[in-house]
């Protein structure tokens, strides 16, 4: 600690230096550029590094102690505070993608309307969707067909045994389902699943990861039989809107809000996360304790006591994270199908490009 | 010139590159080999008679040396098509193979027989869909994994959801379902407000509510009462007789007949309100109890 105060005492001599003698400052801006990576003495190179950046600390917690001043000031004035900054994060810092779409994008809500999910999507009634696994399928993947067949309404398990996935797919559009979803198990852990629209909408090949299985999670839930509601969250681009389409026309359209569940798959960063909840609105009467209606004192205290409704969650069902692969044109078809989307290793070399 | 000992003896105790010793026994590469084992009468370069079979994409050839020509080692190999039809392959090397030492027949008729075996398995096989084997490459695993984690962090899900939630809720998603107990807590925070200057009506209004209530609660009042009747039938049982067994069909039958005095309750229910139906039922299940203890006994 001693020695901190006294490199904190020099760096603050430096400073009153600094403001006293200007002339000297070039000089002392050339001694400070010689880079401690080109000093070849281990000591002294590293006795520099540590005092620049000490100076470097120094001079940020200065800056912010000004820019707190500077906005206790103005609202104290009366004056707008000067605006806060933003910080830096891969979404907003995110590679333009000319497919990000607007929200009065005519052409996607024409291509919506024309696409393979428009007919059950607009028709309300309940998607029928067939379950199966791969061919070698065992210890966590019936846990999670179980989970799985708790969240998606309509849901039937049929075991693959050694059926080629065409044959599925023939069997399946024969018997009106909806979509089909496979869950890839490797290593007995699953760790793909494909969703695939019938009668011909696309194929969609996921990576799995992360899977928590229900009876896995603390304090879990337990799901009533009602349709649960679907988030789906920041699917912004074409690619993305398809995505997302594809997994709402696994849901019913028309959910019972009574049983209040609630699915959500959000995106971020094109990862996209699967959390099933099952939620409450409580109303709590709180006293408004916020700055702002602290400076306004003169409205009674009853008025203060405001009503707040609140959102509580308990988690229930499976958690998993997917990431798409692939998105084909059509159903199921590795040898002449036609892709509409593949992930490419070339694709990974930015970190702030988004597909979805 | 050649000499067939000379040959065998190099290949056999000197050096052969086609030979492949492994721990089951000693095996031949050479293509021409027609049992793929390596011993004197079955190896291609030291017999100067010598037949065998070959397949060229699935078609078959009948392979026959001619030692005469192993001064032209590309001419040396004298081959036959055979016919797709097995009867008429074996025919065909019957013609081709008359006047040769039965082993060498013998032994291609068997390779011919293995061959065709397995260019039906191959056929059948490649109509079959397989799995195919992908490489999961270590370094994109991790480097997504990681990823995942701080995409999964930046998320925030759970507020995120609240916060979609909440916004559904205020936008009328949900109708009235869950504004019950929140348009309960305005009339209270209006009560407050007016300082409990609450009018008569209200109050009735109030009331006539706790009576729907109570109706409700009855129900479940009743359906309580049903294990607790059970419960006294039980006791009072056991007081009578200590058999066991009896005791356990009481139980049971008690159960029944409880559910049918839950029905009638319901209808007398429906005629009349008053709290002193359940000691009514009690009367009931009692005479059951009765009834039911005469017959065991």
């Amino acid at each position: 600690m001693g020695l901190k105060r006294k490199n904190n005492g020099d760096a603050e001599e430096e400073e009153n230096d600094k403001m006293k003698k200007p002339n000297n400052n070039n000089e002392e801006n050339a001694r400070k550029t010689v880079l401690p990576s080109t000093i070849k003495n281990k000591e002294k190179r590293s006795a520099v590094y540590a005092k620049l950046k000490q100076q470097k600390k120094i001079e940020k917690r200065k800056q912010t102690k000004a820019r707190d001043a500077a906005e206790k000031q103005a609202i104290e004035l009366g004056q707008e505070p000067p605006p806060r900054q933003v910080p830096k994060t891969i979404e907003n810092t995110r590679e333009f993608d000319e497919t990000v779409c607007k929200p009065d994008d005519e052409e996607l809500f024409a291509g919506n309307d024309a696409d393979e999910f428009s007919s059950i999507l607009k028709q309300g009634f309940t998607p029928k969707i067939l379950l199966t696994t791969s061919r070698f399928n065992s210890t966590r993947g019936p846990a999670f067909i179980s989970d799985l067949l708790a969240v998606i309404p309509n849901s039937q398990y049929y075991k693959r045994g050694t059926y080629d996935l065409k044959k599925i797919v023939e069997y399946g559009r024969k018997k009106d389902f909806t979509s089909i979803i496979v869950v890839h198990t490797n290593r007995r852990e699953p760790d793909g699943l494909m969703i695939i629209g019938l009668p011909d909408g696309p194929t969609a090949h996921f990576k799995l990861s992360n899977l928590v299985l229900r009876k896995d999670i603390k304090n879990h839930g337990n799901p009533t039989g009602h349709k649960p509601e679907l988030v789906l969250n920041n699917f912004t681009t074409r690619l993305g809107h398809r995505v997302g389409r594809l997994i709402q026309s696994l849901f019913a359209q028309d959910p019972e809000f009574r049983g209040r569940r609630v699915v959500t798959f959000h995106n971020q960063r094109d990862f996209i996360f699967f959390r099933h909840h099952r939620y409450i609105f409580e109303a709590k009467e709180t006293k408004d304790e916020d700055p702002k209606s602290k400076k306004s004192k003169s409205e009674p205290d009853a008025m203060s006591i405001q009503q707040k409704v609140k959102t509580r969650l308990q988690e229930c069902g499976p958690k998993f994270t997917l990431k798409l692969t692939s998105l084909q044109h059509g159903t199921f078809d590795t040898k002449s199908g036609e892709y509409e989307w593949v992930h490419k290793p070339e694709m990974d070399t930015s970190r702030r490009r988004f597909f979805l | 010139m050649q000499h067939d000992e000379v040959i065998w003896q190099v290949i056999r105790h000197n050096h052969c590159s086609f030979m492949a010793k492994i721990e089951t026994g000693i095996f031949c590469r050479n293509e021409y080999n027609v049992t793929g084992i390596c011993n004197r009468s079955s190896c291609p370069l030291a017999n100067s008679r010598y037949a065998t079979i070959r397949d060229h994409d699935g078609v078959f050839y009948l392979y026959m040396k001619t030692i005469e020509r192993s001064h032209m080692p590309n001419k040396m190999w004298e081959r036959v098509k055979l016919p797709r039809n097995y009867e008429k392959a074996l025919e065909n090397i019957d013609k081709h193979l008359m006047y040769w030492p039965k082993f060498l027949v013998h032994k291609t008729k068997q390779r011919l027989t293995k061959m065709t075996q397995m260019r039906i398995r191959m056929r059948k096989l490649a109509l079959k869909t397989r799995e195919k084997i992908m490489t999961m490459p270590r370094k994109e695993t991790k480097r997504e994994s990681r990823r995942a984690d701080k995409a999964e962090k930046a998320a925030a899900l759970d507020s995120i959801i609240e916060k979609e939630l909440y916004r559904r809720l205020m936008e009328g998603v949900y109708g009235d379902i869950h504004n019950d107990h929140v348009s309960e807590l305005n009339n209270n925070l209006d009560k407050h407000n007016t300082e409990e200057v609450a009018n008569e009506d209200e109050e009735e209004e109030d009331e006539l509510k706790y009576v729907e209530d109570e109706d409700l609660e009855e129900e479940d009042d009743m359906e309580d009462f049903d294990g607790l009747a059970i419960g006294k039938n039980h006791e009072y049982d056991n007081e009578d007789e200590d058999d066991g067994e009896a005791v356990t069909i009481h139980q049971r039958r008690g159960r029944e007949l409880s559910s049918l005095s839950r029905k009638k309750l319901h209808k007398d229910a429906s005629s009349s309100k008053s709290k002193k139906k359940p000691k009514l039922h009690v009367e009931i299940e009692r005479e059951g109890a009765s009834g039911r203890r005469t017959s065991v006994q």
